[in-house]
């Protein structure tokens, strides 16, 4: 039997007319990705990061999505739904590969078998199985707030996917490879609009300014490794945060001297908590209300299909 | 069996190439650069590898739904489409013929994607460095509306000379 259309043809691909709702639905995203985990590397452990840093992602994306319908101009507007989508594409790879070393945590059992696994880890795990940082989670607050926040996540994440390209998890390396360029993308979109708004007028400069003093105690778990990451980095498989803190404070210290902003002292290593689920309280009351965003209505017809 | 093969001379790489992508339907997959390898195994089924061209790349679901349709239509009937993450994609792969039909078709193409050196992704503060000739007159004086545009992989810009907007297929 040949498809006479496209959404024949999708259908058709999967062998049955029902499609789970809310997701992504048609095609596994590592379909035919050879994802065999290296040698000397616990399979949790690498879940585990891939969801850090997939879920990093996936909850900055949201937090941009919630721009849609309200930039102050349409290009801007356009710009955040671009930059959301890459890093929910990145996001999407992430989880998948999470899932494909079967590290599913309770989201299996509350999506059910027909869900893809990257669609029951974003749409079934409660805050406390998030392993997302501080900064990406704090409400976007205003156009300054959301600016100084992606160039402070994009320049952290760039510093990362540039030397996880040599990770010995090919997956990994090739996810990496692929979010270099975007994420160069997007920080150089950030730092030019903080230094239009840190060198622009007064009120747009009192603007940035409070995004920055007000984002930066978030960045103070930002170069402390978990245990997780802190057994990967010697294999090969992950990158050390410890060895981000140059290049990251380089970059930002560069854009916002520039930017006529007063660059604060940088906060005391903190111990990692976002990352191991353990989201501070302001936060973890924002994540809990941005889930509810994200995940009420999957949650509220879970298997639902189309 | 009773399945309807393919005739003999039917190319699967040929009925592959022809696909278009669905986001810049000028474009067949061929010519966008993301179908990196069509095969027929020892029985009989066809292997075709195509990488996004950004990780979020909507359209990947119905590039693989329409490459498994057109090749059912050709006749064969176990197709296996696969994703290759690595090397990324770059828009260098986009083929002489590529560029040569987003242009007619009003696109601005990418120039040469910046090359990369190891270490560190040096930042980029200047006003961007992108440029473009218009499509439609041919001007070189062009400049840049918005960094995005209605798809992952384009910029808006407008001529300065005939004074229209265009897309441009933005270089990475």
């Amino acid at each position: 039997m040949h498809e006479e259309t496209v959404y024949d043809a999708l259908t058709a691909a999967h062998g049955d007319d029902a499609r789970w709702a809310f997701g992504a639905g048609f095609d596994d995203p590592l379909a035919g990705v050879d994802t065999t985990v290296p040698d000397r590397v616990e399979p949790a452990d690498l879940g585990a990061y891939c969801l850090m840093l997939g879920d990093d992602a996936l909850v900055l994306s949201q937090r941009l999505i919630e721009w849609i319908t309200r930039a102050p101009e349409l290009e801007e507007e356009v710009a955040f739904a671009n930059v959301a989508l890459d890093l929910l594409g990145q996001a999407r790879l992430l989880l998948a590969r999470a899932g494909s070393v079967g590290v599913l945590g309770r989201s299996r059992e509350r999506a059910g078998a027909s869900i893809p696994d990257e669609d029951a880890l974003a749409y079934f795990r409660d805050p406390d199985e998030f392993r997302c940082t501080a900064l990406v989670v704090a409400d976007g607050g205003d156009f300054a707030r959301t600016l100084v926040r992606l160039l402070m996540a994009s320049t952290w994440r760039l510093a990362l996917f540039t030397q996880l390209q040599s990770s010995r998890d090919p997956v990994l390396a090739a996810i990496a490879g692929k979010g270099v360029a975007e994420l160069s993308y997007h920080r150089s979109h950030a730092a030019r609009w903080v230094l239009r708004l840190g060198d622009g007028t007064a009120e747009s400069h009192r603007r940035a300014q409070a995004a920055v003093d007000f984002l930066w105690p978030l960045t103070a778990d930002l170069f402390t490794p978990t245990e997780v990451e802190a057994r990967l980095a010697p294999a090969g498989v992950a990158v050390d945060p410890g060895r981000l803190r140059e290049e990251v404070h380089g970059v930002l210290t560069d854009v916002l001297t520039r930017a006529t902003l007063t660059v604060p002292e940088w906060p005391a290593s903190a111990p990692p908590t976002g990352r191991l689920g353990q989201h501070d309280p302001g936060r973890s009351e924002e994540l809990t209300d941005l889930l509810a965003g994200l995940q009420g209505l999957a949650r509220r017809h879970p298997g639902a299909t189309w | 069996m009773s399945r309807r093969g393919p005739a003999a001379e039917v190319d699967p790489r040929g009925v592959a190439e022809r696909v278009v992508d669905p986001e810049l339907p000028m474009l067949t997959l061929a010519d966008l650069g993301v179908l990196r390898d069509v095969r027929v195994q020892d029985d009989g089924a066809v292997v075709v590898e195509i990488t996004p061209t950004y990780s979020g790349c909507p359209a990947m679901g119905v590039m693989r739904a329409d490459l498994v349709h057109a090749l059912h239509q050709a006749g064969f009937a176990e197709v296996d489409v696969r994703t290759v993450l690595a090397p990324a994609w770059s828009t260098d792969w986009i083929t002489a013929e590529g560029r040569r039909k987003l242009a007619q078709a009003g696109i601005a193409p990418p120039r040469s994607a910046p090359s990369r050196a190891a270490g560190p992704v040096p930042l980029d503060l200047g006003p961007s460095r992108r440029s473009a000739e218009c499509p439609l007159c041919g001007s070189a004086d062009t400049e840049e509306l918005s960094e995005f545009g209605a798809t992952a992989c384009t910029a808006l810009r407008r001529c300065r000379r005939c004074r229209e907007p265009f897309e441009h297929v933005k270089e990475i």
